[in-house]
């Protein structure tokens, strides 16, 4: 057997040309950087401000002036989207990068060394699938949530917090999905001969082992940033996320909750903004899924 | 069979050891003070919060409070409640009935609804009929609760004004009329949770039937003469329920986490009420109950579910 033949090249060309192809991952992913780039250049493009109170114009319908209508406080809906949603994507970003890195560690340590050091770091993982998530994220928040804001200030010590939290407890499918890949590899011929040559552990896991499982990693990557945004609306919809003053999407929904009679629209705006944004995220992933990793699918 | 449950027992017990752990040190090594309200109220003079600190053992080494706190967990004392004064077992005990009625009924319908609807979409893989229901089903996962159930308050309520959008707890089902009346506050609710539990559960269950599609032994069956209802329901299903069942045991957190949410929408007073209402007051007893409680209901679920596994495979009951 070609050695060769039973590597996965993660940047061949063909993968992209069987994503292109596909009408279904063009829409979803269209539609992502659409959202991306109306979340990063928006709030300089979009000359209304997000903090800016007029009770004049409180619970005001989408007009020509204010295209998603106001808010309780005649804030401008629309430049309170843009704002929001960086924060909402920086998030879901971040946890995601926090999930994989103590993922993979997990995974590479449990999958390469085996034995004992695969037993415990198992359990370890068992232990967290059996934690409850959003109670605990709850919990965390609430005993440390204004410590860190008193240390690390107002925004950013509940960024760090939130997004520590959520990462901290979205890994474990991660370390499962890598530990079980190099489980599997380490069996193989051109592991097993690359280890006979004498090659050290590391130079073992990081050419041969890592490129090997890093298909269903991007897989899972995907799907933990739409899993780390809905984490986040979760929070500040129940009101213990982000200050008031920062206007997430979720935090948006929570406010947006009360006037639900007199102004619907508030709700359908931010709504709609994580939903396909989430919608968009899951579509790529399971996209992806398809060509990365067609063993699952 | 005895031998593989007693195992299971086994396991969860130390499981349910280092979850208990981890809520209570999470608790204690906070750096605000677990006293809350009780402790920064300037009426209370610092020999009387001595006292109290003293009363509930927080003059003691972290771990012999954590060995006590736990003895008295199992004899079933949870302590009681720094606003209401009640015991704390008492407060859950009032709750639990209205979310465990709407958690139960949510998921016998989406089990259910997502049966019939993932087998239709594997046998009729990349038809209209499969695709159809595939987007569907992701759709529904991707809508977050908060967000549906608040549609759902926009058209059923505001609009329509069909259904009562606030849960009404003080209501008593004593005849049919009332019984109508709960029905109806409930619909929504219910509504939510199904719509996003099926959507998961539907795209395990096509999953695992999808694997089972090629295998041998559905041809077998076929070149036997079996009919196509019997090939399905007894040999493809129950093949394909062995790993439906450990996904959805891994999954029924996501209903509690779920329920939480619409409890929140839709004012239901069940216990994901009373963990935010705790939260916001700074009750650390019931937040901690409560937690614990999840905790305990998740063990319990993986629990059964291995044990469904040994009675569905008999392949991990002797292995």
């Amino acid at each position: 057997m070609a050695i060769a033949a039973e590597k996965v090249q993660p940047g061949q060309p063909g993968i992209w040309r069987q994503l292109r192809g596909d009408r279904t991952t063009t829409l979803a992913l269209g539609l992502l950087l659409l959202i991306v780039l109306a979340v990063l250049l928006g709030p300089f493009i979009y000359p209304g401000s997000p903090s800016d109170i007029d009770f004049s114009r409180a619970l005001a319908p989408p007009s020509r002036e204010l295209p998603l209508g106001a808010n309780d406080l005649g804030q401008n809906q629309l430049a309170r989207l843009l704002v929001g949603g960086r924060i909402s994507l920086a998030v879901g970003v971040a946890a995601m990068l926090i999930a994989m890195t103590i993922g993979v560690l997990i995974g590479a340590l449990a999958g390469f060394y085996g034995r004992w050091i695969d037993g415990s770091l198992m359990r370890f993982t068992d232990l967290f699938l059996a934690l409850p998530q959003l109670p605990l994220v709850l919990l965390v928040i609430y005993l440390f949530g204004d410590p860190v804001r008193k240390a690390l200030g107002q925004e950013r010590g509940i960024f760090v917090l939130i997004v520590l939290v959520i990462g901290g407890l979205n890994w474990m499918s991660v370390a499962r999905l890598v530990r079980a890949g190099f489980l599997s590899l380490k069996q193989r011929n051109f592991v097993q001969a690359a280890i006979a040559l004498g090659a050290n552990p590391w130079r073992v896991v990081k050419s041969h082992l890592l490129p090997n499982v890093i298909g269903p990693v991007i897989v899972a990557a995907t799907l933990a940033v739409g899993n780390a945004l809905l984490a986040e609306s979760t929070l500040s919809f129940l009101g213990l996320g982000f200050s008031p003053d920062v206007p997430t999407w979720g935090r948006m929904l929570y406010d947006a909750q009360n006037y639900i009679e007199s102004a619907p629209h508030l709700v359908m705006a931010p709504g709609l903004a994580i939903f396909l944004t989430v919608l968009s995220i899951n579509t790529l992933g399971d996209r992806l899924r398809d060509v990365l990793d067609p063993a699952s699918r | 069979m005895f031998g593989y449950l007693l195992k299971r027992v086994l396991i969860a017990i130390p499981t349910l050891l280092a979850i208990s752990a981890v809520i209570f040190f999470i608790l204690a090594l906070a750096p605000g003070n677990p006293l809350g309200d009780l402790a920064a109220n300037p009426a209370i003079t610092p020999e009387v919060r001595e006292n109290i600190r003293r009363s509930l053992g927080l003059d003691q080494p972290i771990h012999i409070r954590y060995v006590k706190w736990s003895l008295a967990l199992m004899r079933g004392n949870l302590g009681y409640s720094f606003t209401s004064r009640l015991p704390v077992s008492e407060l859950i005990a009032q709750r639990l009935p209205t979310t465990l009625w709407i958690i139960g009924i949510a998921y016998l319908l989406s089990v259910a609804l997502a049966f019939p609807l993932g087998i239709v979409a594997a046998l009729k893989r990349d038809t209209w009929v499969d695709r159809g229901i595939t987007t569907l089903a992701f759709m529904g996962f991707s809508t977050p609760t908060f967000f549906s159930g608040l549609l759902l308050i926009i058209v059923f309520s505001v609009r329509l004004g069909w259904l009562p959008f606030i849960y009404d707890s003080t209501l008593q089902v004593a005849d049919l009329g009332s019984f109508w009346q709960l029905v109806k506050q409930s619909v929504m609710p219910i509504t939510v949770l199904v719509l996003f539990q099926t959507a998961v559960l539907l795209r395990f269950i096509r999953a695992a039937m999808l694997e089972e599609i090629p295998q041998g032994y559905v041809k077998t069956a076929r070149a036997k003469g079996l009919s196509r209802w019997r090939i399905v329901n007894l040999h493809m299903l129950r093949n394909a329920l062995i790993p439906v069942v450990t996904l959805v045991a891994l999954d029924i957190p996501t209903i509690f986490t779920g329920s939480l949410v619409t409890e929140q929408v839709f004012r239901v007073p069940g216990i994901g009420a009373l963990l935010i209402d705790s939260i916001y007051r700074g009750d650390t007893p019931v937040v901690m109950a409560i937690a614990l409680i999840y905790a305990v209901l998740v063990v319990v679920f993986n629990l059964m579910a291995d044990v469904l596994y040994g009675l569905i495979d008999p392949r991990v009951r002797y292995g």
